[in-house]
């Protein structure tokens, strides 16, 4: 806990940027092996692959358009300070009428995690019980989820265009310093069938193990941005246009709501998965697995069209000259 | 037989983490960036092959032998290309490696007597 | 046996890091990242195999992944970027 209190502070307190990057590369790692050390295995995965992994990759993209170091600041925030710390203690003070962290009667141990462990196996039928919980028992709230991760991406599509005029650009081959790498690039031919396949693999095994749509879906990105890493952009837009993964994105978020709708149509409530099929059980893996499905697909594609957008606004100028 | 293999599993094990301990040594004291390259990267997969068949030795024939195979494949074309791909851009930066002196060469008397 | 494997482990990426703070240029940052990264997958390996869950094997096979793409997007991004900024960062 010590090393996650020295690690954020490094990070507020470093001007170079990029050490912040990997700085904040190892906080994601030590909470994700703190996670481990509680036991919790779908979060600890969860953390190793966005914190670890993609953050790092977009934040990488974003600072070679940004630049290595920060500048420095012109003002005392002192205000600021004051703000927050009084806000802090207000928190602080407010949560010490709820009961002690991890107290055996407080109504969440009482009430709502015996039901979940106790009855998700009967009701559910899936053995981890995470993903019962995340996609069945609250429902809503994955796809708030969705939606925040759909959001940011048109909030990136909207303030990075791509230009238009680069559709016979993107056909130029491969820059030249790229094409020395041919150890990378067949090495990286081998694995990233692999990536993507172990991506489809947690996607589909989350009921049994730790995984589910959100690792999946930033597994796949990772595959793609190594592949457009050592490719070349116009190579990996060519595989990946541009309007498919802007379709695509929608897709995700259009399937998760499109399960409820039809929960609805076919007389239970919105997400309720057990109407839809003969048994109830069956009705819930259904649903799940669509759920799952559609935010696996969100995630991927958002991530991939942000790595995009970054990565262009970087080799804009060899393409436009 | 559970003996042999336990017995065989710990001789794995030993000599793996043996290789990797005189691995990260030779990373603290080796001079040059090269030379520590080139102790890390042989080192870590040698010691990280030999840990992980320990381990496969000590599963069963379930679902683990084909995760530990993927993470030994992983292991292997991911550590050394990224020591490949870290010389090569040291190399293009402008990194130099550390040379021998022309007076030393073999052969040749020392300087010192 | 697995306990001595992981203290064996934890020792090296101690030294790692060591190397990670001390390297006097930043591709000994890097080559110290990529170690501690390695040892980490064998170290989530291992303590599977102490508290006998199989299930987090899963969580080593990404991470492996995830520390691969990371350095060769370090390494590109040095590349393109930062190319006089190479010998005594800290």
């Amino acid at each position: 806990m010590s090393f996650l209190a020295l690690t954020a502070l490094a990070i507020v307190r470093l001007n170079d940027l990029f050490a912040v990057v990997m700085l904040s590369g190892i906080y994601s790692l030590l909470s994700a092996s703190f996670f481990l050390s509680l036991d919790a295995v779908d979060v600890a995965f969860t953390e190793a692959s966005v914190g670890a992994g993609i953050s790092t990759l977009l934040f990488l993209a974003s600072l070679k358009l940004v630049g290595r170091y920060e500048k420095k600041s012109r003002y005392k925030p002192a205000l600021a300070l004051g703000i927050v710390i009084v806000t802090g203690a207000l928190l602080i003070y407010g949560t010490m009428d709820m009961p002690h962290f991890g107290s055996p009667d407080s109504p969440i141990h009482q009430h709502v995690a015996p039901r979940y462990i106790n009855d998700s196996m009967a009701e559910i039928g899936v053995p981890n019980i995470v993903t019962s919980v995340l996609a069945s028992y609250r429902g809503f709230d994955t796809l708030g989820e969705t939606l925040v991760v759909f959001t940011a991406g048109i909030g990136v599509m909207s303030l990075l265009l791509i230009s238009r005029e680069t559709k016979d650009h993107s056909k130029k081959l491969v820059p030249a310093d790229m094409q020395q790498q041919i150890i990378l690039r067949v090495v990286a031919k081998m694995m990233i069938p692999l990536i993507l396949m172990f991506a489809l693999y947690v996607q589909f095994h989350g009921d049994y193990g730790p995984g589910g749509g959100f690792q999946a879906g930033v597994i796949f990105a990772a595959g793609v941005i190594l592949y457009t890493m050592l490719f070349g952009l116009g190579r990996a837009r060519q595989v990946f246009k541009r309007q498919v993964l802007e379709l695509l994105t929608a897709t995700g978020v259009l399937l998760y709501g499109g399960v409820g709708v039809v929960c609805m149509l076919m007389g239970g409530d919105f997400l309720d998965y057990s109407v839809l099929r003969h048994d109830a059980i069956h009705g819930q893996h259904l649903g799940i697995l669509l759920v799952e499905l559609g935010v696996g697909i969100t995630v991927a594609s958002v991530m991939i069209l942000i790595f995009f957008k970054f990565t262009w606004r970087t080799v804009k100028h060899k393409y436009n000259p | 037989m559970e003996l042999f293999l336990d017995i065989l599993s710990w001789f794995f094990l030993a000599s793996g983490s043996f290789f990797c301990l005189t691995g990260a040594v030779g990373l603290l004291r080796f001079p040059d960036f090269f030379s520590r390259i080139h102790a890390t990267s042989l080192t870590d997969t040698l010691g990280a092959g030999l840990i992980l068949t320990g381990m496969m030795l000590q599963a069963g024939w379930g679902l683990v032998l084909p995760k530990l195979l993927m993470i030994l494949l992983l292991s292997f074309l991911a550590g050394t290309t990224a020591s490949h791909a870290m010389a090569k851009a040291a190399l293009k930066s402008g990194l130099k490696p550390l040379v021998n002196n022309e007076e030393n060469q073999p052969g040749e008397k020392p300087s010192k007597p | 046996m697995f306990a001595m494997t992981c203290i064996a482990l934890l020792i090296v990426m101690a030294l790692a890091l060591i190397r990670a703070f001390k390297g006097p240029t930043l591709y000994d940052r890097i080559l110290a990242v990529n170690t501690f990264g390695t040892k980490t997958v064998l170290l989530i390996a291992a303590v599977d195999f102490l508290r006998g869950r199989p299930d987090f094997l899963d969580i080593a096979i990404v991470y492996a992944l995830i520390n691969f793409i990371s350095v060769i997007a370090i390494l590109r991004f040095f590349e393109y970027a930062g190319k006089n900024s190479v010998e005594g960062e800290s």
